[in-house]
């Protein structure tokens, strides 16, 4: 039952084979018994699953039940769920129960999904290792001593795990497709604007964009079908039809044409990896695509660029956490100076702090031009070369990351090495590109990702390229030695 | 020495829009402390703002009545400091691209000093709430209602020259901004508020002197004393071979002086940036037109109206339309009884007298300006005397009813049946043989000065109702034709 897809489940409870409360059952019993390996869940909601289990089946009975009617998801912990506690992987909401739904947590559950838990996460989305946590950092269940990858390293895990079928993500310089890479799974980072940012903690708000995480691209389209459209609380949301993702998968992929850049295929990338990539590119070649190489020139510049805009915005963004309304505060404060420092010294995390006081610094009077303006030129440069290269080729393919897995601790007191990890994929959210990763085999027992990028809002090619690579292979199926 | 003062202002205004400007909540003043702030206004973590198209329309409608640019492309930006009022640890402002370009207004003041002031430009924010330090025993609370209520702000050039040009300036910007409708006005709310920024300089010369601001003044009258007061610490200082340091002071109104609240050097580096929560607000040429199209007739162009159509004096006219509602007002009293003079002088004065010891907006006045209209028309019939409508106003202020009625059921009506008023003149005569005396006595040209007695006697005896002009005539012919 674990190894099933949303779609499998689906068509099982449409059936009739299995029941939405013995599914939900079912994973709350494996999270309860697995997840200590892992460390994937911040909070699982059993109670609350088991009644919208219970909703599913009656409304199954009464033949009004939707594609999502009784699928067991898990929430990454920055979506806002009523009444349940919403932690951004911080100390700083430990004790904060949202009192409203984020826009996406209210379309799964009108959708009749279950929601299973809230995943482990970087602090405030902040990393790419998920080491940063509050919690503590979650696991790859590829190799427990290494990392699933960040911010979304719950979701990551929990999917690999087979601890829930799928979870919800969010990108914002790579959260969703690095962890979909490193453990082994497909995951989708929409367009900016595709999905409500509406009650989904904000890092970085110009560079934020939820998205769907599972299994296969079948799973993400059926997820996205829910998560997409235009929401009047997000003035960033775009009022744009949306079509079914599920629709169009199955079209042929004769006359694809791909670029590769070739600043992907540099020497910092693990030459295993750029050959597990190539093959993968080889695949799709026998499915009738065409091969070209392409050049992003400003690849490299999407690091700095993106480490003045998003410790920017995240600098200003994060200073609501005061102590005043809500969250953390800290004991006996003397004054209102001391209240703000020691609440925010004690309640947010080192990394978090290191990317105020960057942010911070990015924004003073007088480094402000040098900085971000800079960077939001380089970002607009950036974006540039996309455009021009998807009026070429209909999709950019190259690795999610320029390596496997790393260990647990690996990179903890060397940042910039970190951020390096990052690489491929942050100039997709500079650009507000969407972008996919799906598994393409495997470095050293560990997974390796294909990272597939499209132009504005061709999310349904994305879904449809992958799913057709899906149809070819089957490095998606592949499960972590022991599940 | 002589010195030049050198005053310009950032005024805020309240917009009178329904909800705030980022979110649904309610604007209206005096709920339940932290009744009116909802999930955006509080900040709560994932909330996001959206624009409110009202205020919007408010700020172009603004700049179109002070002859500016407005911007066809504006930004909100992030100010960025923290005050546990101020929910986001951020102020949504505009500041590189605003709203409202530059612009102007013509002021006069009282004593009819013209001058015309520039405003530098105008932007859309956001309002802080309100932390309150009383009653919470050594701590602090907060009441976020206010959080979010839009406001434009003004930046005027420094173009006034002394504390009667700044209040003028304020009550053109409040005149405009009432007649427009897009404040309410009301001062002591809060809905307007003032900083001046105020230097002085030796007359003749060219550069500014060092500049002090003026925070949250909430009156005209204190702005002009606070500025005032100001000038006099700073020629003080200065003439006492000291400096004026930048800074911002408060006025105290209850001591008449001014304290420093900060200096430039405790000034927060606001690191402002655009707002990524909102997109750049883009209007074109129609939709600022449509806005033209349904401007309000403006204080000024009314203002000339009167002195043109009414024939009303500059300070009459001037008075009459600074203020929409009492301009309403009296162009329907004066619909109401067809003499513009006599409804300017009636609701400036006897109209006027009565809100003010009641401390009532013209619009709630218990005497609508057709019960005015038609009390004068009674005024000009000669119905009553001017004396006798006060009574009739003061009883229509208090009970209600027309004039008509009034007077009907008081018995009010002036007696202007010579026959009647011819006995009583008789009568007051034959009861007054000294001052009868007196008169005769007197030379002719002074005679008519003594007619005030037998005046008074005559409407003492009429209980005033009777027509002072047939009075007059009809004493003074019986009186000299004793003389002869």
């Amino acid at each position: 039952m674990f190894d099933k897809t949303l779609a499998e489940l689906a068509e099982g409870l449409r059936k009739g084979e299995f029941s939405s409360v013995e599914l939900t059952q079912a994973y709350l019993e494996r999270i309860k018994n697995e997840d200590n390996r892992y460390n994937s869940f911040i909070t699982v909601t059993e109670e609350q699953a088991l009644e919208q289990a219970r909703a599913a089946d009656a409304a199954i009975a009464a033949g009004t039940a939707g594609a999502f009617t009784g699928l067991p998801i898990a929430h990454k912990d920055l979506f806002c769920t009523q009444g349940v506690r919403t932690s951004c992987g911080s100390k700083m909401l430990d004790n904060f129960a949202s009192p409203y739904d984020a826009t996406v947590v209210a379309k799964f559950k009108q959708a009749g999904a279950v929601m299973l838990g809230k995943t482990n996460m970087d602090e405030f989305a902040m990393g790419s290792s998920n080491e940063s946590s509050f919690y503590g950092a979650a696991r790859n269940p590829w190799n427990t001593d290494c990392v699933p990858g960040g911010s979304s390293g719950g979701s990551g895990a929990a999917v690999a795990a087979r601890l829930t079928p799928a979870a919800t993500g969010s990108d914002t310089g790579g959260s969703i497709r690095q962890p979909a890479a490193l453990c082994g799974i497909t995951g989708l980072k929409p367009t900016y604007g595709r999905v409500s940012r509406y009650g989904m903690i904000a890092y970085a708000s110009s560079l934020d964009q939820g998205g769907p995480m599972a299994h296969t691209a079948e799973d993400c389209a059926i997820m996205l079908n829910v998560m997409a459209g235009f929401d009047p609380m997000d003035s960033t949301c775009l009022n744009r039809e949306v079509p079914d993702y599920t629709a169009t998968l199955n079209e042929s992929l004769a006359g694809l044409k791909i670029g590769l850049p070739k600043e992907y295929f540099s020497e910092a990338l693990d030459p295993q990896i750029a050959e597990r990539v190539k093959a993968a590119v080889a695949e799709f070649e026998k499915l009738g695509a065409t091969v070209k190489e392409v050049s992003l020139p400003r690849t490299e510049l999407s690091i700095p660029a993106y480490y003045i805009i998003a410790p920017a915005e995240a600098s200003s963004n994060l200073s609501r956490f005061d102590g005043v309304r809500y969250g953390y505060r800290c004991e006996n404060p003397q004054d209102l100076e001391d209240m703000y420092k020691r609440t925010r010294g004690e309640g947010f995390g080192a990394e978090v702090k290191r990317r105020i006081m960057v942010g911070t610094y990015a924004l003073c009077a007088g480094y402000y031009d040098a900085y971000y303006n800079k960077a939001q030129q380089i970002r607009r440069l950036i974006q540039q070369d996309f455009i021009r290269v998807l009026e070429e080729v209909d999709v950019i393919m190259g690795p999610t990351t320029p390596h496997p897995a790393f260990r647990i601790g690996e990179k903890n007191n060397d940042p910039v090495s970190m951020y390096m990890e990052d690489i491929f994929t942050l100039s997709l959210n500079l650009a507000g590109l969407p972008g996919m990763s799906v598994p393409c085999g495997q470095v050293n027992g560990l997974p390796v990702g294909l990272q597939i990028i499209g132009n504005y809002f061709a999310e349904a090619k994305l879904l449809n390229v992958a799913h057709q690579f899906q149809q070819a292979t089957d490095w998606h199926k592949q499960a972590p030695a022991g599940i | 020495m002589e010195w030049e003062v050198v005053i310009g202002l950032e005024i805020h205004v309240q917009l009178s829009t329904t909800t705030k400007i980022f979110s649904g909540a309610s604007t209206a003043f005096g709920a339940e402390p932290n009744t009116q702030a909802c999930a955006v206004d509080l900040a709560l973590p994932g909330t996001l703002p959206v624009f409110n198209e009202n205020a919007l329309r408010m700020a172009v409608m603004f700049g179109l009545a002070v002859n500016a640019e407005i911007g066809k492309r504006s930004v909100f930006e992030r100010k960025n400091y923290f005050y546990p009022d101020l929910p986001k640890g951020y102020q949504t402002t505009q500041l590189a691209e605003p709203i409202v370009g530059a612009g102007y207004v013509d002021i006069e003041t009282d004593d009819g000093v013209k001058r015309r002031v520039r405003l530098h430009h105008a932007h859309l924010e956001e309002d802080a709430g309100k932390s309150l330090h009383e009653d919470f025993h050594g701590m602090s609370g907060i009441d976020l209602n206010r959080a979010g209520t839009p406001l434009v702000e003004i930046v005027s050039e420094p173009d006034m020259r002394s504390s009667k040009e700044a209040a003028a300036y304020a009550r053109k910007i409040h005149a405009i901004v009432t007649t427009l409708g897009i404040c309410d006005g009301n001062m002591a709310e809060g809905s307007m508020r003032c900083d001046c920024n105020v230097s002085i300089r030796p007359k003749g010369q060219e550069t500014l002197g060092t500049r002090t601001e003026l925070k949250n003044i909430n009156s005209f009258r204190f702005i002009e004393r606070a500025i005032d007061t100001e000038v006099a610490r700073q020629i003080d200082l200065i003439e006492d071979g000291g400096k004026v340091v930048q800074e911002t002071r408060l006025y105290d109104p209850d001591k008449n002086e001014t304290r420093s609240m900060r200096s430039k050097e405790d000034a927060n580096d606001y690191r402002y940036f655009p707002c990524p929560d909102l997109l750049p607000v883009v209007i074109d040429d129609s939709y600022i037109d449509a806005i033209r199209a349904t401007l309000p007739e403006l204080p000024d162009a009314r203002r000339a109206r009167f002195i043109e159509e009414f024939g009303l004096s500059e300070y009459d006219a001037g008075v009459l339309s600074s203020y929409r509602a009492q301009a309403d007002y009296y162009e329907q009293a004066v619909k109401a009884c067809g003499d513009a003079k006599l409804a300017a002088n009636w609701v400036m004065g006897e109209l006027a007298k009565y809100l003010n010891q009641s401390d009532t907006d013209i619009k709630d006045s218990p005497i609508s300006a057709e019960q005015l209209g038609g009390l004068l028309v009674r005024i000009k019939d000669n119905t009553i005397s001017g004396n006798i409508a006060k009574k009739v106003f003061e009883l229509m202020w208090s009970k209600g009813g027309s004039a008509d009625d009034i007077i009907e059921t008081e018995g009010l009506k002036q007696v202007t049946d010579t026959g009647a008023i011819e006995k009583i003149v008789d009568e007051v005569i034959a009861n007054a043989d000294k001052q009868v005396e007196q008169y005769k006595a007197a030379e002719p040209e002074k005679r008519g000065k003594m007619l005030g007695f037998f005046m008074g006697q005559v409407m003492k005896a009429t209980g005033g109702k009777a027509n002072p002009g047939a009075v007059t005539g009809i004493l003074k012919q019986k009186l000299d034709a004793l003389c002869n």
